[in-house]
């Protein structure tokens, strides 16, 4: 008898088993083909035991080899389906991910609305960081001694001036009539102020981080971190997995989005040549990357006083803190940069924003050259249809808790300042960049780790240099007003001065008003005497 | 990563005691308390500029405010021992130590060696940065220098030399035309040595 093909499901004359392959007699299909005959055999339905080694269907026995080839293959394709589900779900689960980030996050950073969502996450924060506070004063209660002056301090200094604390010492005796009113504890007030200075001084102050009187959760920033209770402790691991595993990633996803748009968009619009749909359509390119990163920092930023905005033309200057006071202050419109032009990912960074409008970026040769600087500044402040120049006057960073010298380079331009001041709340993490301690890698993770970034920003009323007035007393005039506004402390020390050494008149002047005490009073004796 | 972000972390508080060698000697020797000690460390690193764990007088010197002070050099040399050019952390700290304090409650133990901040020690401090050559007496040529320093260009030479007569001549009892420290330990009886000569430290 030839051998006929079968197919499934097949209609038309059954083909009797014994024509069938041996081999392929155990698929339950083939046993579907042939269960009249079957039925006819035994009298009853056949079971079909899918995947078991052997069948006894129909009496037969599947050869052992390819039973068990087909079986670990069938193993294996379980398997297989199993990981194609699960990578399917993975799958599925990362582009809801996404649709999620787009929808609430992206696309309101692009046109500017808020979804509140920020908003009740605050709030859950400020809750939570009560009650950790609250937790750590019951337990500290005896020990604590809580100064109430927020004193960023590890000596507290006596504030009475040189005549003061020297009119103490000199008290117990009479005033000798020559000779000069000088004690051998004179010198104490001296010896100790140094020695004060040496364990901490002004200046070098500023460039540490703030501390905070109650704990953030953030070990970071609490000196004395001593276990509290396991409560806390659990609530710290918590919050610590959260901001890790949670909160990083998105925001470095996010971060990382933003930057690739800025570059690909102002690129972009780089290659348009109709001026006016090229600026605005670059502003908002800016903007939208801009909003798009401050998310990915999860910044909230309070704007005050809006009506004073920088307009074109004009001079931006405020207080530097960190880089991303760059990302606060253009969330809330479009600046001209200036700075000097770096390589690798910066450069490229910098070329493309070049690209569609103008940046001013120095070569580094060039920033020696302060006439070059002042040109280039001015001619881009007198062209009214530019973008206002931000620049950072102190020229380093500082605390976020006073305001040093003011660089006079930026106030002999001639253009109209506005002054801008920008104020960090340190409750809910740290944004001062200390250089010296952190390269910038490791400060944007810390950034990204933190809980949130928290700043109001005031704009202030245009000012002007006026008649009479030289550059550094303007500049110390627009210092004065931002360091009021943002309630910071108003230093007349040089930034700089992180850097470099103090002059020599300084020592004069202190020279000076001790020999008025000692030796004063006998000039004005003598005087008289004559 | 996991140790990474735990560095991130943890900042530098409990790492930074366990990095300081001898710390409980330190602390019990001086009596400032761990707070303290790393507050000073970092303190002391931040002053170390180039990492070497030591320090020189041009760190000092960059302190600004202390270059402002008129004795500030005789200040900076009273860190460094007699031919050495540097102080590691556990000089500093015990220098820094005069300044703490009297601790008011420590009971009075004759066997114990006397506290670094009592009267006697601070007193004793305070003579050594007069006495530059540690003689134990403040000579004339001494006391000149110092007045010289605190002023400089302000007075006259002859204004200089009337003032260290008079000081010496009402401090010297036994008229060696020097000043040695029971002298000066008794011309300043009635100074409040503790207040002057001490700084607070916070919490």
């Amino acid at each position: 008898m030839g051998r006929k093909s079968y197919r499934f499901g097949q209609t038309g004359p059954r083909v009797p088993l014994a024509h069938c392959p041996k081999r392929l007699r155990w698929l339950p299909t083939v046993q579907e083909c042939f269960r009249h005959e079957v039925e006819a055999k035994t009298g009853s339905l056949p079971t079909v035991n899918v995947g078991s080694k052997s069948t006894n269907i129909i009496g037969l026995t599947a050869p052992r080899r390819a039973a068990s080839v087909m079986d670990v293959n069938r193993g294996d394709r379980e398997k297989s389906v199993a990981m194609e589900d699960f990578w399917a779900m993975v799958l599925a689960g990362l582009k809801v991910w996404t649709y999620l980030i787009v929808a609430l996050l992206m696309v309101p950073a692009m046109f500017g609305f808020s979804l509140g969502i920020s908003e009740t996450y605050m709030k859950i924060l400020v809750k939570m960081l009560e009650w950790a506070t609250l937790r750590i004063q019951t337990v500290n209660k005896e020990q604590q001694i809580l100064k109430s002056s927020s004193f960023n301090g590890l000596v507290q200094r006596d504030d009475g001036s040189m005549e003061e604390e020297l009119g103490e010492l000199r008290r117990s005796r009479p005033k000798p009539p020559v000779g000069g009113d000088f004690t051998l504890s004179d010198c104490f007030y001296f010896y100790r102020r140094g020695i004060e200075d040496i364990v901490e001084d002004e200046v070098t102050q500023r460039f540490s981080s703030e501390e905070l009187l109650s704990w953030n959760l953030l070990t970071r920033t609490n000196i004395d971190f001593q276990y509290i209770s396991l409560k806390l402790t659990m609530v710290w691991g918590l919050g610590v997995f959260i901001r890790y595993c949670i909160l990083a990633p998105l925001r470095i996803m996010l971060a990382s989005i933003g930057l690739t748009w800025l570059v690909i968009g102002t690129t972009a619009v780089g290659f348009l040549p109709n001026w006016r749909l090229k600026s605005w359509l670059s502003e908002w390119v800016h903007v939208m990357c801009y909003r798009i990163c401050a998310r990915g920092l999860s910044c909230t930023i309070h704007y005050h006083n809006k009506e004073n905005r920088p307009r074109k033309g004009g001079i931006c200057v405020a207080n530097h803190t960190s880089p991303i006071d760059v990302v606060i202050l253009c969330n809330d419109g479009c600046y001209a940069m200036v700075g000097q032009s770096h390589g690798g990912l910066m450069g490229v960074l910098q070329r493309s924003m070049a690209r569609s409008c103008p940046h001013i970026w120095f070569e580094r040769a060039d920033m020696k050259d302060r006439h070059l600087v002042t040109k280039r500044l001015r001619d881009h402040v007198n062209d009214k249809t530019k973008l206002p120049i931000l620049i950072f006057p102190e020229g380093t960073c500082i605390n976020n808790t006073s305001v040093m010298m003011f660089k006079k380079g930026s106030f002999e331009i001639g253009g109209t300042i506005y002054p801008v001041a920008i104020k960090y709340d340190p409750q809910f993490g740290d944004a001062f960049w200390n250089s010296a301690k952190y390269n910038m890698v490791s400060y944007l993770l810390r950034m990204m780790t933190s809980w949130a970034i928290v700043c109001n920003v005031w704009y202030l009323p245009a000012m002007h240099q006026q008649e009479g007035e030289d550059a550094v007393q303007f500049a110390n005039r627009v210092k004065s007003v931002i360091a009021h506004q943002g309630g910071l402390v108003d230093l007349s020390w040089d930034g700089g001065l992180k850097r470099a050494k103090v002059k020599d008149t300084y020592k004069e002047a202190q020279q000076k008003k001790y020999s008025s005490m000692v030796v004063g009073g006998e000039e004005d004796r003598s005087s008289n005497g004559d | 990563m996991l140790l990474f972000c735990l560095s991130v972390e943890m900042g530098s508080t409990n790492s930074t005691l366990s990095k300081i060698p001898n710390v409980e000697e330190l602390m019990q020797e001086t009596g400032f308390t761990p707070a303290h000690i790393v507050r000073l460390y970092d303190r002391f690193e931040a002053l170390d500029k180039e990492k070497t764990g030591h320090l020189r007088p041009q760190d000092f010197g960059a302190i600004n405010r202390l270059a402002m002070n008129p004795i500030g050099d005789r200040i900076i040399g009273a860190f460094f021992s007699p031919g050495q050019e540097t102080v590691d952390f556990h000089s500093f700290v015990r220098i820094l130590a005069h300044f703490r304090p009297a601790d008011k409650n420590r009971p009075k133990d004759p066997s114990m060696p006397e506290p670094v901040n009592n009267r006697t020690s601070k007193l004793k401090f305070a003579f050594q940065l007069y006495d530059q050559d540690k003689d134990g007496k403040i000579s004339r040529a001494e006391l000149l220098q110092v007045l010289r320093s605190m002023l400089e260009m302000q007075v006259t030479e002859e204004q200089l030399e009337s003032i260290a007569d008079r000081t010496i001549q009402e401090a010297d009892l036994d008229k060696d035309d020097a000043i040695s420290f029971e002298e000066f330990r008794k011309s300043l009886e009635k100074v409040n040595i503790d207040h002057k000569m001490s700084i607070r430290f916070l919490r």
